[in-house]
């Protein structure tokens, strides 16, 4: 199946070997917290692009399934404070948890089924934050506001998951993954019809689809994908409390979205790269006491100037690229 | 023979460089200490976070930002209070900025999560700066992690007492806010109520509730007194509508019911706020010749700080005194995986700016004073006085580390003595 142009996959591979020689050239600190950091609030990032550019579903519940994943595999953890009682080793709890996040997101797609827009987001937007609140109250399961601490991740090929290396090349492959994943879907039967839904419902339900088994389906795909996403982030963050997926971290995951756009899927990735830069470093820019100014202002001005996000910036200059190059090789014929 | 020269060519050349490397390492100073910290400049608590940052600049200020003849560096970073922000925030003052101590956090899950990372490092030390979660040193503690602050349960220690045998109090209702902080303070006040014969009828409420008349509602009609374990506008909201349907039994308050919201706000509440007791590690007039003298030294620093410190100033200050006592004692040594900086800080006794004494237990908690506190009408202004001292108030509250562990964490319902 040809998931994208030749040139695209060149691109494609090209980006993944630079990806792949970044431990050569930055320090752990830009390779674990900046760029592993990005990629694992990505895959949650990826999985809203994924369902807002092809369903036309902007959903907040992302970060509440990608925390049913942090918890599902939190309880799990053979590592937990508090030990939980059905503790796993971690080959199993990292599958049971993306399962878990999986469903979940079919059971959001179920409850929203019928909504959209405006509705949709209310209706996402309640399931998060009463889940978040949920999970603080919780004693028994959820430990409360504490949360679940030292959830450290699996040793892999015996070297601990928190090596850097370790870390940045898992976070990376499962990125990669996910990544070509959602490319691959949407050039399937069901992608196009997923693609139609987000065009017009009514003509895609006359033609004789099945509208509302079509967006359940998208939202569990959502679900599993945002479900790595949430086992990464508990791994990364060793631990997940109810603030890891509250309304803070929930309006983080469309910030990332939204300013890296919503037109591709890389866009998520881009934009969550761009807000662990701005977290990290405009402190150290504009000073303490301000810096969340600075951090409102580059994405107010990225959105302004670019309501596609950097994505579309990239999109329009390749336009305007290719626009040169039709007319260079006007008299050559068709460039494809 | 070629090999031989090359050998000897080698070694002059290593020769040579060490002589430089040494002579350039005696010629400059020894590099600074990097000290980064960690509060919250954002979300709910962001004014004790910049009065806590107030404290901190007054204690390296002290000694002109040297310590065992090196300098200090200051790098302060800011979380929003939870506990993923203040990770990133510390993975990046280490792994980025390279600081050799980090003190902080604020608030409670925070502290957790920072005791947990500092497991993971080697050659670092954490150092506390207001948290006050019990589990941060009381259950599987990091040899990274260090606190000269007491916590939520400790802060009560003597109320019970104070409230059985010197107000006769034999039976509370207990309105309390349902999280972890005010489970915690209820633990610590009603071990020694219950253990004395007291009886509690528990009523608990979720966080924000501005409604009590429910709860009032409810009240038995034979308690003696209302145990209130709430902050800022829950506490205001219950005090003014227990005024308002004549309640007159007296109020015993938590460790941070008596706040800058409940005391500077006017109305009916007031009536009943006046003589309110509570427990805690600072009052806002004690006559201690420290307490005394640290007031005026912060009043002159910050004129337009609060009118007087906060409770995490106070802790902030606590927690960075100890490091810079502990950096002193070793001459700033920070070799060998700063194995005699924490030796160090693990045995030093000195005197928080409350005039309470502060040392550590083995699992690097602090032991140290609590103070009975009442509010009183200064000349207009409500401010909470000390009235008493417990001394050397325990994690453990005096008993076994195991023995005490045994009780199990505090909930909703451990501990409980309900009325016969």
């Amino acid at each position: 199946m040809i998931i994208m142009s030749t040139r695209r996959w060149a691109l494609t591979a090209i980006g993944l070997v630079i990806l792949l020689a970044l431990p050569l050239l930055l320090p752990n600190f830009w390779l674990v917290n900046i760029f592993g950091r990005a990629l694992v609030y990505g895959i949650v990032a990826l999985s809203l692009t994924f369902l807002a550019h092809y369903g036309g579903f902007v959903s907040l519940a992302q970060t509440m399934v990608a925390g049913v994943a942090g918890y599902s595999v939190a309880m799990m953890a053979p590592t937990a404070i508090p030990l939980g009682d059905m503790a796993l080793p971690y080959a199993l709890a990292i599958p049971l948890a993306v399962f878990a996040a999986t469903m979940a997101g079919a059971i959001v797609g179920l409850i929203a089924v019928n909504t959209r827009e405006i509705y949709l987001l209310m209706i996402t937007l309640a399931l998060a934050v009463g889940f978040s609140l949920f999970a603080q109250s919780n004693i028994t399961w959820f430990n409360g506001y504490e949360g679940i601490r030292n959830i450290v991740g699996p040793e892999i090929f015996g070297r601990p998951f928190r090596t850097p290396l370790v870390f940045y090349y898992t976070a990376l492959v499962v990125a990669a993954l996910l990544y070509l994943l959602v490319l691959y879907v949407v050039r399937t039967p069901f992608g196009l019809v997923l693609q139609a839904i987000r065009d017009s419902d009514r003509r895609t339900a006359a033609i004789g689809f099945h509208v509302g088994l079509h967006r359940i389906a998208a939202f569990a795909l959502a679900g599993f994908i945002a479900g790595w996403g949430g086992v990464l982030i508990t791994f990364y963050n060793i631990g997940i409390t109810p603030s890891s997926i509250g309304l803070w971290a929930t309006v983080g995951v469309l910030i990332m979205a939204v300013i890296g756009g919503l037109g591709h899927p890389l866009g998520a990735f881009i934009g969550a790269l761009i807000f662990a830069l701005m977290d990290t470093f405009a402190s150290t820019i504009i000073g303490h006491d301000r810096f969340n100014t600075l951090i409102g202002m580059v994405f107010l001005v990225i959105v302004l100037l670019s309501p596609d996000g950097i994505w579309g910036v990239g999109g329009r200059l390749a336009a305007a690229l290719g626009g040169r190059n039709r007319n260079k090789n006007a008299d050559g014929g068709a460039t494809r | 023979m070629s090999v031989s020269r090359r050998h000897r060519t080698a070694w002059a050349m290593g020769t040579v460089a060490a002589v430089f490397a040494l002579s350039g390492a005696m010629a400059q100073e020894q590099p600074p200490i990097r000290i980064g910290s960690i509060t919250t400049l954002e979300g709910p608590f962001a004014t004790g976070g910049q009065d806590a940052y107030r404290a901190m600049e007054m204690a390296f200020e002290a000694i002109d930002y040297t310590v065992g003849g090196r300098q200090i560096e200051w790098i302060r970073e800011s979380s929003n209070a939870t506990p993923d922000v203040a990770l990133a925030r510390a993975r990046k003052l280490i792994e980025q900025d390279e600081v050799d101590i980090i003190i902080g956090p604020l608030s409670g899950a925070e502290g957790i999560a920072l005791r947990d990372y500092s497991r993971t490092l080697e050659g670092r030390t954490i150092v506390n700066g207001s948290s006050g979660a019990a589990d941060t040193t009381l259950r599987d503690p990091s040899p990274n992690f260090f606190r000269f602050n007491t916590e939520g349960t400790q802060w009560m220690a003597g109320l019970g007492t104070h409230a059985y045998e010197d107000m006769d109090s034999r039976h509370v209702a207990l309105v309390a806010a349902d999280y972890a902080f005010p489970y915690a303070q209820v633990f610590g006040f009603m071990h020694e109520y219950c253990e004395l014969g007291g009886a509690v009828t528990k009523l608990w409420s979720p966080l924000n509730t501005t409604d009590f008349s429910s709860i009032i509602a409810q009240f038995p009609d034979d308690i003696d007194a209302v145990l209130l374990i709430q902050g800022g506008t829950d506490a205001l909201a219950f005090l003014t509508q227990y005024a308002e349907v004549g309640g007159d039994l007296p109020i015993i308050g938590g460790s941070i019911t008596a706040d800058q919201t409940l005391l500077s706000a006017r109305g009916p509440h007031q009536r009943l706020m006046e003589g309110m007791v509570a427990a805690g590690p600072i009052a806002d007039l004690n006559d201690d010749p420290n307490w005394l003298q640290f007031v005026a030294d912060y009043r002159e620093r910050w004129p337009d700080g609060f009118d007087s410190p906060s409770i995490h100033a106070v802790n902030y200050y606590t927690n960075t005194i100890a490091v810079l006592q502990a950096l002193e004692e070793v001459g700033g040594d920070l070799s060998d995986n700063q194995a005699a900086f924490q030796a160090a800080l693990a045995s030093i006794e000195f005197t928080a700016p409350t005039g309470a004494n502060v040392r550590l237990d083995g699992n690097r908690q602090a032991i140290s004073d609590i103070f009975l506190t009442r509010i009183v009408n200064d000349g207009g202004t409500m401010r909470t006085e000390a009235f008493g001292r417990t001394p050397d108030v325990s994690q453990t509250l005096g008993m076994e580390a195991d023995a005490f562990l045994a009780l199990g964490s505090p909930s909703r319902d451990n501990p409980s003595c309900p009325p016969a």
